[in-house]
């Protein structure tokens, strides 16, 4: 288990390494910095910019400041939003897209792995049918198209909820919805297939045979199995949702750090992109070891080593 | 498992989510625009933080809803013969929030901080007017007392200018012009003095919050020296890009005002224009095209007038833009003070024919095929497809369309890898010169290629007269040669500025050309 451990991590610190560089030297291959813009300025005054923001010197330079910079935990200044290290700006939207997404993912966690064990226990009925015609359907429809349909009626006709910000629970409900649907019915669809899979098998029939309560034989021996797929599809998925989302953000105007991946790009914000870039490899990293971690605890054949 | 984490993440709704549903509420909510970059006088560059900057800091001039230039800080001015020389009285109760008095060594300090290399201030050229700013600024020149600014006490600022600069006030009135408190500056740091709790300002508002992509509240400053004309007590600043987004927060009554026209959904336009709340108005704003001037055909004056003039710009601006430009036939939009375009080519598919012709091209025959560069996907998409189709049916040139993200689209500008290319520019002050001087032989903003001495000279003529009617005689025949005589851009409309408010419950804002709308004019009827 040490062992484990210990790989994994210094796996994980190798990955995050090459992750940072990689994203260092495209950031600083593309075409113009962040001071190009539609006016051009004398070039004084880009020279102090490009000193100011330890842009000068060669790539090579910089990169190795960089670094340094970043083991000593700096992530420097971000170059669009001027007065703002990008560890200020991590500090105040990474909690926002984590609330967000951490809500997001309960609900599909929840609402999929519901469907999903109703549709198995049901195979081939209505039931069934419908739970996975509506797992489709939110598969299938985008976030943007949603997401403006739910303002449209549970903001603006039934106000219910309000059309965007981030000032109170209620603001949360709906971009957490709209957010966790595509997600709660790809979940639910594994937990079906799986689920099928597990009740076809002996030990199943056994527990059927011996006269146990079909709720106890789904819920306490066939889920404990069929669940596997989805324990190892919500490591990524955590970090996804965790990590924010930049149409949702927008579209329901929550300051999370969706926007800056995007953005950031757009704008050449090297330092502020490397840091949303560390966070999310952080992130990934980090629950891949822990879904390894759970699959011990639920599926006993597995052994880490 | 599953109930450990239900459980735990409950809790970190409340802990992370930063909602403070505690807090007042404003009296006033507006719709800014985008995050602020900075909400440092000295850095920063843009319209959306300039409306902030300009509610919490004031300079010696200050603007009123009208846009003219009235007293600020200063009380009264005196102004050489020779338009060189300024000194500033500054009113005696002009205080920073903290309570200290506004003095002029607050100016000096002021202007040398924004240009002192290290500050790195992008702007610090809108103080290159003043004697020996621009060396300064470049690091050639280390002595600050050679610059152009003394304080020649408490009250009085003596400024000298290297040309007599007739937008010298308006310019006193621009945000890189404004003064900061020193002391915050040197206790918190350079990046750290503007946060909330740290700042001292000396405008109509104070800062009270800042949070990325949430809000920006300002509260009214008690110190200001003019608190009681200030109608708002606070005001939440609303950042947000998407357009539909702010429709949305506008129309549901969670904002009582949209300031920006990109705000306003594209698609939306035509229903939304007759509304009673909707108010739109030209600005100093051109939307124009570059030419490369460094690529046959496009260096031939004939080709590049002929172009122009087949651009059907009515057509432009009622199927694309909407939203009620006015067409551009000369470059400097009209309101400007002191100033009438001269008349400059309009749309006349015959002439450009004609032009096309005498150029060795009669009906487009052996024109090759060129490209019309633009970066943003929808309005100027929209007109390229339009100024393609029309070149292709007047004139039978083919144009293929190119588009670049932002950067790489500026990028190739700059280094004149195009051969026309979809642009704008915005005015920095109410002055013709913001528009002219651009085009100067070599000059940073130019990205034409186009070189011509007798231009170069007119502006620089231009610069150094001190004769209003004269000034502007020299400056209309400059434009002249840029628009018409040898036509190395093509103006196509102007730009509007769009607002959306309830005229019967918010006043205090007016029409003008500059698109400024001080925050301590508004007021809001409950």
């Amino acid at each position: 288990m040490l062992v484990f451990f210990i790989r994994r991590i210094l796996g994980g610190l190798l990955t995050l390494f090459i992750v940072i560089s990689i994203t260092f030297f495209l950031m600083r291959a593309m075409p113009g910095n962040a001071f190009t813009k539609e006016r051009k300025l004398p070039p004084a005054i880009e020279k102090n910019l490009l000193a100011k923001y330890k842009l000068d010197g060669t790539v090579w330079q910089q990169y190795r400041g960089y670094m340094s910079d970043v083991l000593q935990g700096d992530l420097r200044l971000s170059t669009k939003y001027r007065s703002r290290t990008v560890n200020e700006v991590l500090k105040q939207t990474l909690p926002v897209s984590m609330t967000l997404g951490g809500v997001a993912f309960l609900i599909a966690l929840a609402v999929g792995l519901t469907l999903g064990c109703l549709a198995a226990i049901g195979h081939k009925t209505m039931l069934d049918r419908v739970s996975m015609f509506v797992a489709v359907l939110s598969v299938a429809i985008p976030n943007f198209v949603i997401a403006p349909l739910a303002i449209l009626f549970f903001a603006l006709y039934w106000h219910i909820f309000p059309v965007a910000g981030w000032d109170s629970i209620r603001h949360v409900v709906l971009p957490a919805t709209c957010l966790a649907l595509p997600f709660a019915a790809y979940v639910a669809r594994l937990t079906r297939n799986s689920m099928l899979e597990v009740l076809n098998q002996d030990y199943i029939r056994t527990a059927r045979a011996k006269g146990v309560a079909e709720a106890r034989v789904v819920l306490k021996h066939a889920l404990k199995v069929a669940i596997l797929p989805v324990v190892s599809f919500s490591g990524p998925l955590a970090a996804n949702l965790l990590t924010g989302s930049l149409v949702i953000e927008q579209i329901f105007k929550v300051p999370g750090v969706g926007a800056f991946f995007v953005n950031g790009v757009l704008n050449r914000d090297t330092f502020l992109v490397g840091g949303v870039v560390i966070v999310y490899s952080t992130l990934l990293i980090l629950f891949n070891i822990i879904v390894d971690v759970l699959y011990t605890f639920l599926d006993r054949r597995i052994q880490l080593a | 498992m599953m109930r450990l984490l239900h459980v735990s993440f409950l809790i970190s709704i409340c802990l992370l989510s930063g909602c403070d549903s505690k807090s007042q509420k404003a009296d006033f909510v507006f719709l800014n625009g985008a995050e602020p970059e900075s909400l440092d006088p000295a850095v920063i560059t843009g319209q959306l933080e300039g409306r902030l900057v300009s509610s919490l800091f004031e300079g010696l001039t200050a603007r009123d809803p009208t846009g003219s230039i009235v007293p600020g800080v200063a009380e009264r001015w005196e102004i050489s013969l020779d338009g060189r020389q300024y000194l500033f009285h500054l009113r005696s109760d002009a205080r920073w929030s903290n309570g200290d008095p506004v003095t002029a060594y607050d100016f000096a300090d002021s202007w040398k901080r924004t240009l002192l290399p290290q500050t790195a201030a992008e702007y610090a050229y809108q103080l290159y007017y003043i004697e020996n700013a621009e060396a300064f600024n470049a690091g050639k020149l280390p002595d600050f007392n050679q610059v152009g600014v003394h304080a020649l006490d408490d009250q009085r600022l003596e400024v000298r200018l290297t040309n007599p600069t007739p937008f010298f006030l308006d310019l006193c009135a621009f945000p890189t012009l404004m003064p900061v408190h020193m002391k915050t500056i040197q206790k918190y740091g350079e990046d750290e003095w503007i946060k909330p709790g740290h700042i001292v300002s000396n405008g109509p508002y104070t800062l009270e919050q800042w949070r990325i992509n949430q809000r920006v509240r300002l509260l009214a400053n008690p110190f200001y020296w003019d608190r009681a004309n200030v109608g708002l007590n606070r005001i939440d600043a609303l950042p947000t890009d998407n357009a539909n987004t702010a429709f949305n927060l506008y129309s549901s009554g969670a904002a009582d005002l949209t300031l920006d026209k990109n705000l306003i959904p594209a698609m939306l336009l035509d229903a939304l224009r007759g509304r009673p709340d909707f108010h739109s108005s030209p600005f100093l704003g051109t939307y124009f095209y570059r030419f490369n001037v460094t690529r046959p055909p496009l260096n031939n004056p004939l080709v590049r007038q002929a172009i122009a003039l087949a651009i059907d710009k009515k057509r432009i601006v009622e199927k694309v833009t909407r939203a009620g430009e006015p067409v551009a036939d000369h470059f400097v939009p009209p309101g400007i003070h002191n100033y009438e375009s001269p008349a400059c080519l309009g749309h006349n598919p015959d002439e450009a024919r004609e032009l096309l012709r005498k150029a060795g091209y009669p009906g487009g025959k052996g024109f090759p095929t060129i490209s019309l560069l633009y970066a943003d996907q929808s309005i100027a998409k929209g007109v390229a497809t339009e100024v393609q189709d029309m070149l292709h049916k007047e004139l039978g040139i083919t144009v293929q369309l190119a588009q670049q993200e932002w950067k790489v689209y500026l990028n190739s500008m700059s280094q004149l890898d195009y051969d026309i290319a979809a642009s704008s520019w915005l005015g920095d002050y109410n002055d013709p010169n913001t528009f002219l001087d651009m085009f100067v032989t070599g000059g940073g903003n130019n990205r034409t290629g186009w070189s011509n001495a007798r231009y170069d000279g007119l502006i620089q003529q231009a610069a150094k007269e001190v004769d209003v009617e004269k000034r502007k005689i020299i400056l209309q025949e400059a434009e002249g040669l840029l628009c018409r005589d040898e036509a190395p851009i093509a103006p196509v409309y102007f730009y509007v500025g769009v607002q959306f408010y309830d005229p019967q419950k918010i006043t205090g804002l007016v029409q003008n050309v500059l698109d400024e709308h001080p925050l301590k004019y508004i007021r809001k009827q409950n």
